[in-house]
């Protein structure tokens, strides 16, 4: 297959109607008779509903107005679990859940009577972090709090503990994270007991929230329709949360008859939507004198919120991550995801394993300084590589180069140089600077048997001009799946880019790709457009119509020749598992993914000590992933994620008061700006997966994974504060510097 | 004037210029990111300066000269920045891409060959969470450079 495309920065099909504004976001439709939609909130944090009570002086009927009463179906919003309502019926569980909806054509109007309406609670004993859910002294969800739990086991670590000469401890806590997408969540409906329901909104699965509302309306599925607007921005957050949003809507246009729009200010959005998993981890390692890993026992929790929604995936994938790219003959790893009376925490780029990736990295440069070696020293002794096992027992076949990718990314940032000049000038300034790296690894696709469970399909169908149309659910949310996939076909077909078309994410009319998360969309659904687009050429040239090397022209008569003598030309692709993967549930052992994405990131950093600011300087981000589709495209993925991870290591505080997020704005919740983003040097070493189009791996949510703890090394390089929660602001590297002075006046103990 | 065409209509003082281009000139173009005059995504251009429209009411754009996204493009042909935001990778899922085509615009009539710096302050008032700023700086450099031919890549 001649790769005309693949490789190359094409530009991009969806490209034009996005810069001259053209490209219609859910918020830019409109529909004859539409009106708005808003929800209504529960306060409290936990406690049981007494009354709802609306106040004189809102013309109440002209509103629709609708309760946990008027759900035609289950009062459920299904992710895995069935714990979380659609509306709060008796019981509240956390501050901002939805109560009541209304709907009015005026939108100024509708934000007054969302002012008007009271819910009266008998409050309850809340829980509010990881310690006090672990505590189980206030029980609030199932029989102990917890949503999940795993073990790993590989070898046996509680004899192991005897052959360590050193044991080196550690805990590390993340915080919750906003994805911020720049366009807040919002969702159009149209609904009539005779049609169905109808959905248009900004998501990124089209049947997940499918599902959910043929369980919300009991209607069957060919009842349930639901399209993908234009989707400014996911990171995951439009993962699961639209199904609820889309339920809302529905209910509100069903029982009004007339379409219904509901579009979150970023307030709302901000506090009421699914957040990153907070997390804490607790390391204790063993290692001989001369660094070899002997013994890693790990216990990582995070915090679910007060539904299980996606918790125990997003546990998986940090589980599984948490022991790192190492070789370590005695692993153990004891997860739980907890609740609390939070809104559900859920997807967000990573999913997991940015949280227990911190951990490990932050971990490993200390364990490496209690043992006098340099952090890059202590990695090389232990990384990973071909004919070893992962902590979940996985044999690597793939020829995994650490050594090769940690020099490689020194030279780039020019690491040994900047670490030996900063030592030196650092203390004459009041500016500390410091360099700091984190060698990880990310797997693509759904754990273990996760994508043989969604079995894929990709379907493509040629019309007779000739225009071959790809039909997918994976949504085009930035990440330019829609050119990856032209890309894909058009070599696969031999044809050119503009003779592709994607047709829009529509159930009415795609097959069910799963979903576009866990960075599988280039590598897993894009291999079953390459699949789909071979077996339409190959019943082309079965039927004698078409010939090897044939030229556009040809191509495009023998479409129009099949589709007038014999019917539609289509074809379909569904996914089939790599052979020789083995993964048990039972013991969570086995090969959790079929290929990982291997990284190296350095961060040099500058930490004013006068006003405890720490900012990124220069990044170097230098990854092996299998082949690069779409250069631009792919270094577009790695720069975004750098700049959000780095948002999460320094900026981004969620503030927690009862429950409820209290900086939900943007004024206060700080994400990186222009002026706040070093330059980001991306770097691509490629050694092809066999199944993987063209050899690609997945790599959108990789860069999410190293730079907290490379920033956090480099922070600790610059001015020996060891840091060990994210995010690290001014207020925290205060707090450290001041208590580290204090500590050498000799004022502390 | 909007976009060069002169425009009269009825909106309440305090109406958001956001909700009157949005709404009665059907120009949704221009989007709501924060509507607290954070994120930059409903910027236009005011008296030929850069404003946030989520923060402008209506009574202060009597008789002012508005331009929005699409008013930067000449018909099919595309503005040079626009060019260079496609052809650099600027836009990913395009949400921010309207307001920072704008404050491109304003920058570049500011400093007409701006250095890295002055890149960063004329963009810092505009929030993109998909493309970590790189490619939208490269963008930036590249409407500057003389004659900017539009390039396809054709392998």
């Amino acid at each position: 297959m001649e790769e005309k495309f693949f490789g190359h920065s094409v530009i991009r099909k969806e490209g034009r109607s996005k810069v001259t504004g053209q490209a219609r976001y859910v918020d830019d439709l409109a529909f004859p008779e539409m009106i708005h939609g808003v929800t209504v909130r529960s306060n409290t944090a936990r406690g049981r509903i007494l009354g709802i009570r609306y106040d004189d002086g809102i013309p109440w009927n002209e509103f629709t107005i609708v309760t946990a009463a008027d759900i035609p179906g289950k009062n459920e919003i299904t992710a895995i679990a069935h714990d979380q309502p659609a509306l709060a019926h008796e019981f509240i569980n956390h501050p901002e859940e939805p109560i009541v909806l209304l709907a009015h054509p005026n939108k100024f109007l509708l934000e007054e009577a969302r002012r008007a309406v009271h819910i009266d609670v008998e409050p309850l004993p809340a829980v509010f972090t990881i310690e006090e859910s672990e505590a189980k002294r206030v029980i609030i969800s199932g029989e102990d709090n917890v949503f999940k739990s795993y073990l790993v086991e590989k070898g046996d670590v509680e004899a192991a503990w005897a052959s360590a000469d050193v044991i080196v401890e550690g805990e590390y806590r993340t915080g919750s994270q906003e994805q911020l997408y720049i366009e807040n969540q919002g969702m159009i409906a149209i609904a009539n007991p005779s049609d169905g329901v109808t959905v248009w909104g900004s998501l990124q699965c089209p049947y997940y929230v499918h599902k959910a509302l043929i369980t919300v309306f009991g209607l069957p599925h060919e009842k349930i329709r639901v399209v993908q607007a234009e989707t400014g921005g996911g990171f995951g957050g439009k993962e699961e949360y639209p199904s609820m949003l889309a339920a809302h809507a529905a209910l509100l246009a069903l029982k009004s008859g007339k379409p219904v729009k509901i579009i979150y200010d970023r307030a709302e959005d901000m506090v009421a939507t699914t957040k990153r998993h907070p997390s804490r981890t607790r390391h204790r390692t063993g290692v001989t004198r001369d660094g070899k890993l002997v013994a890693m026992d790990i216990d990582f929790v995070i915090d679910g919120g007060a539904y299980a929604t996606l918790s125990s995936v997003v546990l998986s994938r940090g589980t599984i991550h948490a022991a790192g790219p190492y070789f370590c003959p005695n692993v153990r790893v004891r997860s739980q995801a907890v609740a609390t009376n939070a809104p559900p925490h859920g997807a967000f780029r990573g999913f997991g394993a940015p949280q227990s990736i911190f951990a490990v990295e932050r971990h490993f440069d200390h364990v490496a300084r209690t043992l006098n070696l340099t952090p890059e020293e202590f990695r090389h002794r232990n990384f990973l590589r071909k004919g070893l096992t992962t902590a979940t027992g996985q044999l690597l076949h793939e020829d995994v180069d650490f050594d090769g990718l940690l020099e490689r990314a020194f030279k780039e940032s020019d690491y040994r140089a900047r670490t030996e000049r900063f030592a030196r000038e650092n203390p004459g300034s009041s500016i500390k600077r410091g360099i700091g790296f984190s060698t990880f690894m990310h797997g693509a696709g759904f754990t273990g048997s996760g994508e043989v469970t969604l079995a894929s399909v990709v379907e493509i169908e040629a019309t007779a001009e000739g225009i071959i149309r790809i039909l997918s659910a994976s949504t085009e949310i930035g990440q330019g799946t829609n050119t990856v996939f032209s890309q894909i076909a058009a070599d696969a077909l031999g044809i050119g880019l503009d003779r592709i078309e994607i047709a829009q994410p529509d159930t009415g009319s795609v097959p069910n790709s799963g979903p576009t998360v866990a960075s599988r969309t280039s590598m897993v659904v894009g291999k079953l457009v390459e699949g789909a687009a071979l077996s339409l050429k190959r019943t082309l040239l079965d039927s004698g119509l078409l010939c090897d090397g044939c030229t556009e022209d040809e191509f495009v008569r023998a479409c129009r020749k099949y589709i007038e003598t014999r019917g539609p030309l289509r074809s379909r692709s569904q996914y089939e598992p790599p052979p020789g993967l083995f993964w048990d549930d039972a013991t969570y052992s086995g090969d959790a993914y079929g290929t990982y994405a291997w990284a190296v990131y350095v961060a040099e950093v500058a930490v004013d000590t006068s006003t405890f600011e720490a900012r990124v300087t220069d990044f170097v981000a230098l990854q092996e992933v299998g082949k690069v589709i779409h250069p631009l495209l792919a270094a577009g993925q790695i720069e975004g994620g750098v700049a959000q991870a780095i948002g999460m290591a320094l900026y981004e505080n969620v503030v927690w008061r009862e429950g409820r997020m209290a900086n939900g704005q943007m004024t206060n919740y700080i994400m990186p700006t222009a002026a706040d983003i070093p330059p980001i040097r991306v770097f691509f070493a490629e050694n092809p997966y066999a199944f993987g189009p063209g050899g690609a791996k997945g790599i959108g949510e990789l860069p999410m994974d190293g730079p907290a703890p490379a920033i956090l090394n480099a922070i600790e390089n610059a001015t020996g504060l060891c840091l060990r929660v994210i995010p690290a602001t001014p207020e925290v590297l205060m707090d450290a510097m001041l208590e580290s002075t204090a500590e050498k006046a000799g004022v502390l103990g | 004037m909007v976009n060069g065409k002169r425009e009269t209509l009825h909106a309440y003082p305090m109406a958001r210029l956001l909700d009157v281009l949005r709404e009665n000139l059907h120009l949704t173009g221009t989007k709501e990111g924060c509507g607290e005059g954070e994120c930059g995504a409903c910027a236009v251009l005011m008296n030929g300066a850069l404003v946030n429209s989520c923060l402008i009411p209506a009574i202060e754009v009597d008789d002012a000269n508005i331009r929005t996204i699409e008013g930067i493009a000449g018909g099919a042909q595309l503005h040079a920045v626009q060019e260079a935001f496609l052809e650099c990778g600027g836009a990913q899922c395009g949400i921010c891409t309207p307001g920072m085509v704008i404050a491109a615009l304003a920058l570049i009539d500011r400093h007409p060959h701006p250095n890295d710096a002055e890149i960063r302050e004329g963009l810092a008032g505009n929030l993109c969470r998909c493309t970590g700023y790189q490619k939208i700086f490269a963008a930036v450099v590249r409407a500057c450079e003389p004659a900017a031919k539009p390039h396809t890549e054709k392998p």
